[in-house]
């Protein structure tokens, strides 16, 4: 099969079942919320009928019909970019993560393109001074510091480099007097909200990149061809940017894939943490309450997300080693 | 039994046992004698057993009184209360004791069930190949695409109840399955076409045979290694799931510790409550570094060019 085609496969098939298991748990699990509502509005003194519009309005389709109706009229509503409205704060689910999507999507991106540098750089670095203590002490610190939850760091840097030594906002994208715009004032605030987060990212993952990066680069520092170079007395900082580096990193572009799920993942930890108004707060805020809507458009648009960044990492990857698109099946 | 498998099949069946026995017993002096040498994964293991036997008979000995005292509230550690008391003046150490339970059991279920499920998917997928492979990877495909945290957090929330640890690591090993079938699977396709299996199958001996004799025992270094993968993992989802409060509070929990320090009993501001919202900090730290340290001196004892440099 075509490796394009596998991919654009596994894109729609990941989307039709997430969406499939959210309609599940929201519709057919016994005891499932849209039947825990209609009961609510009934006990409220609505009639059936009442009810059943009123909880239509939430969640776009008619609760009484038949449930492969349902269901593909839940998909009719999907791909209107209807997510439904959200149950405590009476406002479409759409409208709400509109808003919240590009703070996400800022953390994330700046979180992995910060921890992938960090850890090529450390990596080389360790690859080059291999045997030596700060290879020793940094490859162990980067395979604990990989292993320790999100939640911990964040709990850690909060506490004390935010709350205790206030060197840093313990909450929201910018601060209070600030104007939204393309001014100094805005970008600074938003960039010195956003340094938290992204270092509890950074120190998380940053690990993973720093160890293949490591092992990647002295393999190739083995190869002939880099003997080669040094024969041939080229400078030391030309071999090791494009005979080494090159080829070293470029099997680390495979795990961007693995890493923006992770991130996406985190995020409804990391943001809850530093109250940074993402779609992860928006999760857990809706978790707390219950909103079921909420929750499940939050789901779905992480979802589309990694699959939709996978799907041009993997698509830039294919470009940068042309191996892949002949040989891979 | 005798009649069953007939007196041949006893005396093989013996002799298989001793020599498995055997091969266990080399195994483990040759653990040991890594172990020797690399303190950090003796450290590891160190860890690992503290709080195993913190979670197995802990709360047996040290007693949890839920009963709120609110006149000892956020009292700094002392003899009495070696690691202070909450926010009701409830004893901290004995929730972290009681808490490890919980955390390493859903902990350990999970990469059981992970591991088995793992195993008999990767290992069928493999072997038959064909149609069934291919429709078994896109499932993997999928699985290992969608964010795993957040799917956890929906099913989770939908269950109406309160869980048993079995039920939690039931919940966590349906979405983490998928990573360690898939790598299952492709050793097994490598293993698939060496010769000693082409031989194997050439002897007219059994799928059965085949897969159990011939290709499992040369999985088993990497499913240990993957177990405690999968360890930590589990502990980061189900601290996690608890921190969030997205199960209900009825067991204690070292997340749901967390989550009543941060979010109820202002861990940020009150400096009083740092022993409370700090324990199990620290305890999850503990158990992630003692499993990760503890991965590395298996890779080492499984890596066989290391291990020739050193036996």
């Amino acid at each position: 099969m075509n490796w394009v085609v596998r991919r654009i496969i596994n894109l729609i098939l990941t989307i039709i079942i997430s969406v499939s298991v959210t309609f599940f748990l929201v519709r057919i699990m016994p005891g499932n919320p849209v039947d825990t509502l209609i009961q609510q509005y009934m006990m409220q003194g609505y009639s059936y009928k009442e009810a059943l519009t009123a909880v239509r309005a939430l969640i776009s389709y008619m609760p009484n019909e038949p449930l492969h109706i349902q269901y593909f009229n839940y998909w009719k509503a999907i791909l209107r970019g209807d997510l439904g409205r959200s149950i405590t704060l009476a406002t479409p689910v759409s409208q709400i993560l509109g808003f919240a999507v590009p703070w996400t999507v800022f953390i994330v991106s700046i979180s992995l393109l910060s921890s992938f540098s960090v850890g090529v750089l450390l990596g080389v670095y360790a690859a080059y001074k291999r045997g030596s203590l700060f290879d020793h002490s940094i490859s162990l610190f980067a395979s604990i510091s990989r292993s320790i939850p999100h939640y911990i760091i964040g709990v850690v840097f909060v506490v004390f480099l935010a709350v205790q030594l206030r060197l840093f906002p313990a909450y929201g994208a910018y601060g209070r007097g600030v104007t939204p715009g393309f001014n100094i004032q805005f970008i600074g605030s938003v960039l010195y909200h956003a340094a938290l987060p992204v270092i509890t990212y950074v120190v998380t993952t940053f690990g993973g990149w720093m160890l293949s990066m490591k092992s990647n680069t002295i393999s190739v520092l083995g190869e002939y061809y880099v003997v080669a170079a040094r024969a041939r007395g080229l400078p030391n900082r030309r071999i090791s940017l494009t005979y080494v580096g090159r080829n070293a990193i470029l099997p680390l572009f495979t795990r961007f894939a693995i890493s923006i799920g992770y991130m996406f993942g985190g995020v409804v930890f990391v943001e809850t943490i530093f109250s940074y108004p993402g779609i992860g707060s928006y999760l857990s805020y809706a978790i707390g309450v219950r909103d079921w809507t909420l929750m499940t458009g939050c789901f779905l648009l992480i979802t589309i997300a990694v699959v939709v960044s996978n799907f041009v990492a993997d698509l830039l990857y294919s470009r940068l080693d042309p191996r892949i698109r002949f040989t891979a099946k | 039994m005798t009649q069953l498998i007939g007196a041949k099949g006893l005396i093989s069946l013996r002799k298989g046992i001793s020599r498995g026995l055997q091969g266990w017993a080399s195994e483990l002096k040759f653990t040991f004698k890594i172990l020797k040498r690399d303190r950090t994964g003796l450290v590891g293991l160190g860890i690992i057993v503290f709080f195993a036997l913190m979670a197995a008979i802990g709360p047996e000995v040290y007693p949890l009184e839920m009963m709120p005292h609110p006149e000892d509230r956020f009292l700094p550690p002392s003899l009495e209360h070696p690691l202070g008391t909450d926010f009701a003046g409830r004893d901290t150490l004995a929730q972290i004791i009681h808490g490890s339970r919980s955390v390493m059991a859903v902990a350990f279920l999970t990469g059981l069930f992970v591991v088995l499920i793992s195993i008999v998917l990767g290992i069928s997928s493999g072997y038959i190949g064909g149609k069934f492979d291919m429709l078994m990877m896109r499932i993997v495909d999928v699985f290992l695409t969608i964010p795993s945290f957040p799917l956890l957090v929906i099913i989770a929330a939908s269950v109406n109840r309160t869980l048993s640890p079995v039920e939690v690591a039931l919940i966590i090993a349906a979405v983490e399955w998928a990573g360690l079938t898939r790598a299952i699977r492709s050793q097994v396709l490598s293993i698939r076409e060496e010769n000693y299996i082409e031989s194997a199958r050439c002897l007219g001996l059994g799928a059965f045979h085949i897969i159990f004799n011939e290709i499992f025992p040369s999985l088993k270094p990497y499913i240990a290694m993957n177990l405690c993968l999968t360890i930590v993992s589990a502990i980061y989802s189900q601290v996690g799931l608890y921190f969030l409060g997205v199960m209900p509070y009825t067991s204690v929990n070292w997340g749901t510790m967390l989550n009543i320090a941060l979010y109820r009993q202002s861990g940020l501001l009150n400096r009083k409550v740092w022993p409370y919202l700090f324990s199990p900090v620290i305890c999850v730290v503990l158990v992630q570094t003692g499993f990760i340290l503890f991965l590395h001196t298996l890779e080492e004892i499984f890596n066989p060019r290391l291990r020739s440099e050193e036996a």
